[in-house]
């Protein structure tokens, strides 16, 4: 299935939009870079990166009903984390492992990231396991308003379940599953491929014999849709038409953002061994950060002395944040027996 | 109170409980207009229909998936798995996943989910319609696992589970569905996830099990009793995860002699655990071995009849065990 873009509703978004837009995806920079740093120094034990996957996360966020929608995301996922509310101080405190950390306690590693507040459901490490677990959130969505016992039109509810995961994870049958369901019930479902074209060092070609991971979408009964994933207002443009299908019972939409990850897969890989420096730099070049930036300067929307401000603002905010998270406890030794069980108590 | 069977108390579980609650929903093979390959769901199709009594696509990982994501958003998911045999696919969902919630997310995210699936052999039902999975499952922190042996017991613990806020997983013994008949009230009355049961009170020694083999246990009891004049204390310990470790030390304290009774393998079998538990804590109260009457260590249950039988430990074999310890 195609989408034609006949309007696009990033031509709506005003100026403020735009530059909070621009802001989300320069935060989660200039946070990921740190955190770069911090391991090379030594001061953290892992980090994994959502670098170059900015545009394809912030367009996303700005599209939902953020807070309210369900969002199972994965690893890379900090832009969108951050977009949906998720501070620098709480991923700095996930960095460090420290008490009380917003996500797990200080259980799980860096980026998984987690908050029932704010919808973000709690992931694990192995792949495409919440494709499923999100298509039975979408379940649950559809099955209140079914039952009665929610209003399809409160917006103050939950009107669709996110999935995000990489092109390598749909090489897993938890992905074709979830797919499956959200295909057989209509649910209102969006799954979200970041495809950055190696799962760690496994290249595409290696992992499908199809172009497009969306291109799967018509043996599901799903839309699909390819997306330049580097461009974040075509990514808005799709996931607006995606929220759209699913807020108004049109079932689910299968979105594939085409990317790029322009570093290691994680700290504690060497992206050398398995592709050249040729393709990172020329990939380098189509930063999405760079290019929406260029895009808002030609505009007019931003200037140098704004972007000045939102480097300093960026780096004073990573500063506070790293500060906070290396002054703050570790947790005790015997929080490890904590929240085994919910207490039945806390059954309603 | 009416005599009923295993399967009655588990449907009238599932209605009451869809009756009172209407969060809880069942989803899984067949369980719609079929009423379930058992007929566990029968009825419950025309009476609360498709929206809340799900046919799934044929693929347990995703039964249990689906489950999982329902439950997060606050609904009470009943997850059927037609036979334990084919919950193998959903393992990384229940383990890594179910299991972990709650721990994962320092108590944010809980997973109220029951599983439900028959288990065991003795149907004719082959490698793969017999299997014991307990043990898998039972090494996992955060799971509670549950395996009735009576029709009050079933509604009441199934009644529990769904009221739990922890992943549940409620094994049944398949070949006690009909077989297994007794007092089953209409009352909404739960029994608590956790303690044993204490089928029959003796002063000999104490056999632990389970499921088919509580049943049985119970029979071999009663049958050297007339027989021996032997005073078995047969344990039913229902709940596995957590282990009802106060009772299995209690009634040894008193009898001074253990038989565990499982019809899984043998080796890394569940009842090891209850072996260790009594090595540890109950040394002293010991007068004998502790003994395990099991399934073979063979890779799964035979069809053919006279493997199939020669398989499972039955009421003949458990008296035998009974007689041979007692006699220690």
């Amino acid at each position: 299935m195609t989408n034609h873009i006949v309007e696009r509703a990033s031509a709506r978004l005003n100026e403020s939009t735009l530059l909070e837009m621009f802001w989300g995806m320069l935060l989660s920079r200039r946070l990921d870079e740190r955190a770069w740093a911090l391991h090379r120094q030594g001061k953290i034990h892992f980090h994994i990166s959502g670098m170059g996957h900015e545009a394809a996360q912030v367009g996303t966020a700005f599209a939902l009903n953020r807070g309210v929608d369900y969002i199972h995301p994965y690893y890379r996922d900090l832009a969108l984390s951050l977009a949906v509310g998720i501070t620098p101080t709480d991923f700095m405190m996930s960095l460090f492992g420290r008490k009380d950390e917003y996500s797990s306690g200080g259980r799980q590693m860096p980026s998984h990231f987690s908050s029932k507040d704010k919808h973000i459901i709690s992931g694990s490490s192995p792949v495409a396991t919440q494709v499923p677990q999100a298509a039975g959130l979408a379940f649950a969505i559809q099955y209140r308003q079914k039952c009665g016992l929610v209003d399809p039109n409160d917006t103050s509810q939950p009107r669709l379940a996110l999935a995000c995961l990489g092109e390598g994870s749909t090489s897993q049958g938890e992905w074709h599953e979830g797919m499956n369901w959200a295909g057989v019930h209509k649910l209102p479902f969006i799954c979200l491929v970041q495809n950055n074209i190696y799962a760690i060092s496994v290249p595409l070609e290696s992992q499908m014999a199809v172009a497009n991971v969306a291109d799967r979408a018509t043996a599901y009964g799903v839309a699909g849709v390819v997306v330049d994933g580097n461009d974040v207002l075509a990514v808005y443009d799709v996931m607006v038409q995606a929220v759209q299908r699913a807020y108004s019972g049109g079932g689910a939409t299968l979105v594939e953002a085409k990317t790029y990850r322009p570093v290691p897969h994680s700290s504690d890989d060497d992206d050398r061994s398995y592709r050249s420096r040729e393709e990172v730099a020329e990939w380098k070049k189509k930063d999405p950060i760079m290019r929406f930036q260029n895009s808002l300067l030609e505009d007019g929307i931003l200037n140098d002395s704004l972007l000045h401000d939102y480097e300093s603002r960026a780096r004073a905010e990573v500063d506070k944040a790293q500060a906070d998270a290396e002054a703050a406890p570790l947790p005790d030794a015997e929080e490890v027996f904590g929240s085994v069980y919910a207490p039945l108590e806390e059954q309603p | 109170m009416t005599q009923a069977t295993l399967i009655d108390a588990i449907r009238m579980a599932m209605d009451e409980e869809m009756g009172r609650d209407p969060r809880v929903f069942l989803t899984g093979e067949d369980v719609g207009r079929r009423g379930g390959v058992f007929r566990a769901s029968q009825g419950l199709f025309d009476k609360y229909g498709a929206e809340r009594v799900v046919d799934s696509p044929l693929a347990e990982l995703s039964i249990i998936a689906i489950g999982i994501g329902a439950a997060l958003a606050d609904l009470r998911p009943i997850c059927e798995i037609q036979f334990a045999d084919f919950i193998h696919p959903a393992f990384n969902q229940i383990v890594n996943e179910a299991a972990k919630f709650y721990y994962r997310s320092n108590g944010e995210w809980r997973v109220p989910l029951v599983i439900r699936s028959p288990y065991g052999g003795g149907i004719s039902g082959g490698l793969y319609h017999s299997q014991s999975v307990e043990a898998f499952f039972a090494h996992v922190p955060g799971l509670k696992i549950v395996i009735p042996s009576t029709p009050h017991d079933a509604k009441g613990l199934l009644k529990s589970a769904v009221r739990d806020p922890n992943p549940v997983l409620f094994f049944e013994p398949k070949k006690g569905y009909r077989a297994i008949k007794g007092e089953l009230s209409e009352d909404d009355y739960t029994v608590p996830i956790g303690p044993a049961r204490i089928a029959r009170e003796g002063r000999d020694l104490s056999v632990f099990a389970y499921g088919m083999m509580a049943h049985y246990t119970t029979q071999a009891a009663e049958k050297v009793a007339r027989t021996d004049g032997i005073d078995a204390e047969v344990v039913d310990l229902r709940t596995l995860l957590p282990l009802d470790k106060t009772a299995i030390l209690d009634s040894v304290k008193k009898t001074g002699k253990a038989l565990i009774v499982y019809e899984d393998n043998r080796t890394m079998g569940y009842g090891a655990e209850v072996a260790a538990v009594l090595a540890d804590e109950g040394f002293e109260y010991l007068d004998g071995p502790v003994r395990r009457l099991t399934g073979l260590d063979v890779p799964a249950v035979p069809f053919s009849h006279h493997m199939q039988e020669f398989f499972m430990p039955n009421p003949d074999t458990i008296a035998e065990a009974i007689r041979e310890l007692a006699g220690y």
